[in-house]
This record gives structure tokens, sequence and C-alpha cells, in this order.
């Protein structure tokens, strides 16, 4: 048997031993890591060290990245494409525009204050942009959508409200619900759009109003808007109970 | 005598890369799932889908996009910085010298290519890497930085919207991406043959760094 410490052979299986010990020792850590990373939380949604790794880069995303002088891309008319209807919750019940309120509760207090009309809406500036929907599965159409800056409506009906964390919007029964970051609601292009494509909503797309927030998924972009909340809780998310990131930010 | 093959420094950002990537990939066909619009076609007519039904069938990855999404945002983090880490040691340490094509790496990687396919055809001399090694290795390198490229020009095309337009738009960017994985997918099924092909030396080699030699030559693979 070679003993011989200067023996090529003695050597290197003495640096090999060592090697495969230290990459075992960092797969076992890796395995380690990838356990705890998948480790379960609640049903339905994703695992925990994932959730906070989401909002880990949110922090990182609104901190460094994010503002409300960048815009997203405009088309021209040209560009419009055939948006489809991904979904329909929360679009069950038949609906009168002329019926149609818009529940609003500011920030600080508990009940609606106000009950907005479809009028009081398109008395609003009235906003047109043309910009590239994006849904979470990964398509996109672009798409024209006309109403009121959420911005201008908020100043309008809700004043003060800006100072609230967040903005959380329910459709008339409730079965759909998103939450929103205040620098996003109050985004320029972020409207509450009662035109689509340059007709009025149909039903389908959320008729009578629906929210345009190109700066987020489409999952963001509820459909028949019934309550708007202004709150510094994170207000639900159907989609965030669903694994999917609460900010879902692009 | 034993001569290094592979510094420490580089061993680490290959074995911390090769789960990442495979990770990466993993949970990238997590996303792609939910709108698959790519084909492999000859003018307009359709060969093969990416993906067929049997592929998801066989694989279950349908219906995890939330999954996906949230371990591909972890993952990327990883990936990057290690990634990144291994361009500046690069730089720093002057190993790139080493792993750039030359000028007559792409003439001597088809002899490369020639021999390896089993024609008489003799091994160009090297150094650390053949010719058709530096090529590939570069080019994998240039493609990671590519995927991160477009990866954020998708992941956050409003915030990034000018390197969502110099990746061409939002939606080739997507393609972009998915087509770069895929040559990561290529590039490993004939990494793993070349591996196997090099034998036991060469793989102990890329883990505890040195190998056996001759005095007066080597030939790394």
């Amino acid at each position: 048997m070679a003993t011989d410490p200067n023996d090529p052979k003695v050597e290197i299986a003495r640096r090999t031993r060592r090697s495969f010990m230290v990459l075992g020792g960092g797969a076992a850590v890796g395995l380690a890591g990838w356990a705890a990373l998948n480790r379960r939380g609640a049903e339905g949604d994703i695992p925990p060290a994932l959730r906070s790794i989401l909002g880990f880069n949110e922090r990182v995303v609104r901190g460094a990245l994010y503002s409300n002088d960048h815009l997203v891309r405009t088309y021209p008319e040209s560009a419009i494409g055939n948006i489809k209807v991904n979904a329909d919750y929360g679009l069950d019940d038949d609906i009168e525009e002329a019926d149609w309120r818009l529940a609003v509760t500011p920030y600080g207090q508990s009940q609606p204050s106000a009950r907005v009309t479809m009028d009081d809406l398109r008395a609003l500036p009235r906003v047109e942009e043309i910009i590239d929907f994006k849904c979470v599965e990964g398509w996109s159409t672009v798409t024209k959508f006309t109403g009121a800056r959420l911005s201008d409506f908020t100043a309008k009906f809700a004043p003060g409200s800006e100072k609230a964390a967040c903005v959380g919007m329910k459709t008339p029964n409730e079965e759909y619900y998103v939450g929103l970051d205040m620098p996003s609601a109050l985004h320029p292009q972020t409207l509450l759009a009662y035109e689509m494509n340059g007709k009025p909503l149909e039903a389908g797309h959320g008729a009578p109003l629906r929210l345009a927030i190109p700066v987020k998924y489409g999952i963001k972009n509820i459909k028949r808007i019934g309550s708007i909340e202004y709150t510094d809780a994170r207000p639900a998310d159907y989609w965030a109970e669903q694994g999917y990131d609460w900010y879902a930010g692009l | 005598m034993l001569e290094e093959k592979h510094k420490l420094a580089t061993r680490w950002f290959h074995w911390i890369n090769f789960p990442i990537l495979s990770l990466m990939i993993f949970s990238g066909l997590l996303i792609y799932w939910s709108y698959d619009p790519y084909n492999i076609g000859i003018g307009g007519v359709t060969v093969v889908h990416m993906f067929p039904d049997w592929f998801y069938n066989v694989t279950h990855i349908d219906h995890k996009l939330a999954y996906g999404m949230a371990l591909h945002f972890f993952l990327a983090w990883i990936f990057a910085l290690n990634g990144i880490a291994y361009v500046i040691y690069s730089f720093v340490s002057g190993e790139w010298r080493e792993l750039a094509p030359e000028a007559k790496s792409f003439g001597e990687a088809l002899q490369v290519m020639k021999h390896d396919l089993g024609l008489k055809v003799p091994m160009p001399p090297q150094g650390r890497y053949n010719a058709a090694q530096r090529i590939t290795y570069s080019a994998i390198i240039v493609m990671g930085g590519l995927s991160l490229l477009s990866g954020l020009a998708i992941y956050k095309p409003a915030q990034l919207h000018w390197l969502t337009a110099m990746m061409g738009g939002y939606e080739w960017a997507r393609w972009e991406h998915f087509w770069l994985t895929m040559g990561y997918v290529g590039f490993f099924a004939i990494h793993i043959a070349q591996v196997i092909r090099a034998g036991w030396a060469n793989f102990r080699s890329m883990v505890c760094g040195y190998d056996i030699v001759e005095a007066g030559g080597s030939h790394g693979d």
C-alpha cells in the first residue's frame, strides 16, 4: 500500500474524499433549505417561506424601483387587440346601471360615506389610455380603457384618503375583491373605467365600472366594482388567498 | 503529479449554479404552462408544440402557476448573484482568458466536434478548455446574462420599461426567455453526455479541482 504522502495517488484520494464530503454537505444543506422553503402553511396558499420572499421582493421593488413617474407604454389605436373574457368571478347576478352605486368608505371611517353614481363618475375628467393588459398567466392584449383616474376620484369622493396605505375594492356580491397599495392606486394610469375599446363596458368585462390598473397584473383589474375602502390594513385579495403575490406589480 | 484543473471558486460557482438553474427551469415550466404559445415549426407548419399534452401529463407541472412564480422569483436572486459573482471573479482573476473564445477557436471547434464524433481527426492543442468548450461555455454565460435581462423585462415591464423595450417588447422578452431556457436544456444534455464520456477523472476534477497528469502534458475535458 502506498503511504507516501507525496504520492499523487494518495494526495488526490485525500483531496477527493475531502471535496466530496464538502459537496455532500452542501447537498444536505441544499436539501434542508429546500424542505424549509416548501414547508406548508395555510390550505391553498403557497409555503410561508415563499410568501415572505414575495414580501421581500415587494419591499425591494417599492423601495428601489417603483415610481408614479414610470408610465406604462401606450399604443396607437391600430394596435388594439381583441381581449378575451378570462374570468367572471362576482359577475353572476344581473345588474342595472341605473340601480348601481359605488359605496365609498374613506380613510378612518368604518361605514360608506358616499354612494357614487355613474353620472358622478362621468363628471370627473375623462381619461383615455391604450395599454397592454397583462394577465398573470403570461398573455397580454393591447386594450383601450376610458374612465376617471382613481386619484381624481379619491380627491373628490374621499379627500384625505390618499394618506391610507391601501385601497380595497369588492364586487357588489363580495365574491371578488382586490387590495392595492396606495402608490399604485394613485398612479396616473390607474383608471376607474366605464368604456373599453371605445364602447361602454360589456357585462363580461365588468359593466358598469371596472378597474384598469396597468402597473398590475390583470388579477388586480377588478370588474364590476361595488365598493371602495381606504385602509392601512392590507385588504383581502382574492388571488393572494390562492397563493399569488399580493403586490402583483409590473 | 497533480495538476489544478479548476479553481476552488469556479467549482463553487458551478455546483451552486447547477441545482439553482435546474430549479429555475422547473419553476419556469410551472409558469410557462399557463400560457404555452411557442412551437417548433417550419414556415408556419407546427412540428412540435411546446409542450405536447403527454409532456404535461407525464410531468404533472400543470396548475402550479402561483407556486412556480414565487419559487422563480426567489431562486432568481441566487441565480443572479451567483452568476454576477462568477463573472466578476472571472475578470478580477483573469480566468476569463482561459474561457473566452480566441480567433482560432471557431475553426478549431469544428475539428474538436469531428474528433468527438469519432472521425479520425486529431484534437487540436489546447489549454484548460478546448475550442468547442471555450465557445460553448462562454455562450452559456452570455445566455445567463440574457436570461437575467429578459426575465427582469418580463418581471417589471412597467418599472423597467426601458429594459423591456431593449428586449424588443414584452412578448419578445418572454419568447427570448423561453428559448434561452430550451438552450440550457440542450446544453445540459450534451454536457452530461460529454462528462460521462470523459470519465471519472474529469468529473472528479470538477469536484476536487485536481487531476493526476504525466509530467509534461495535460488534456482537459
